[in-house]
């Protein structure tokens, strides 16, 4: 994964699946919405991804596919300074 | 219980840094040990069912991804829950031993680590309680 440049948005992306094209674009139509399929389940292979990451200092973008061997624990929340 | 832990949210890792640097370094010494990634288009929260569509933001999900990369646990909560920590480490545990035993023991609700687990077979048919009490604590 390229380390992203300037101001551009970073964000993770789920690996096997064409990456949105970022930029370019400047059509004026809408992007066509992609239909929401909540893919993980339990006793199912986790959905691989790539993102940018910090960590112990450093800027250093992980592959969850790398961790394959370990356990992982995977944790989503709402947002850096919020109260909870 | 060598566990890897990722974390991840829709700020960029820029912010990340910042929140370490500024608050959760003064909650935890020597501030976050483990790898907080950004997600900003909510790709990654999609996949895994967490992406609230409405807010831009994703919800509390947690899930525990075994060695060979299967997921053995998940749970979501709304924003304004926080999680307990020692569940997770109780269910990892649980998960650990039954995978150190090939399966062929179970861990019964409310187990914890040095507590009986359960041999599936003929024999325990109708026994359960014989061998363990639930434990409404």
């Amino acid at each position: 994964m390229a380390e992203t440049a300037g101001c551009a948005r970073v964000t993770g992306a789920v690996q096997g699946e064409k990456a949105p094209s970022t930029g370019a674009s400047q059509s004026p139509e809408l992007p066509e919405r992609k239909e929401t399929v909540m893919t993980a389940r339990v006793g199912q292979k986790a959905p691989d991804f790539t993102a940018p990451a910090y960590y112990k200092g450093g800027f250093t973008p992980i592959k969850l596919s790398d961790f394959a061997g370990k356990w992982v624990l995977l944790c989503f929340y709402p947002g850096d300074f919020t109260f909870v | 219980m060598g566990v890897e832990v990722i974390s991840v949210s829709v700020d960029s890792h820029f912010v990340h840094k910042m929140w370490n640097d500024h608050e959760l370094s003064k909650m935890v010494k020597g501030g976050v040990p483990f790898h907080m990634a950004s997600d900003q288009a909510g790709n990654v929260g999609r996949a895994y069912g967490v992406w609230d569509e409405i807010q831009g933001i994703e919800l509390r999900g947690r899930f525990i991804i075994d060695p060979d990369g299967i997921i053995q646990a998940m749970e979501v909560l709304t924003p304004p829950v926080g999680r307990k920590f020692a569940e997770s480490v109780r269910q990892i545990q649980a998960f650990q031993h039954v995978r150190a035993t090939g399966g062929k023991e179970a861990t019964p609700a409310g187990w914890e680590p040095g507590k009986i687990t359960l041999k599936p077979g003929p024999d325990l048919v109708g026994k359960i309680w014989e061998v363990w009490k639930p434990d409404m604590e």
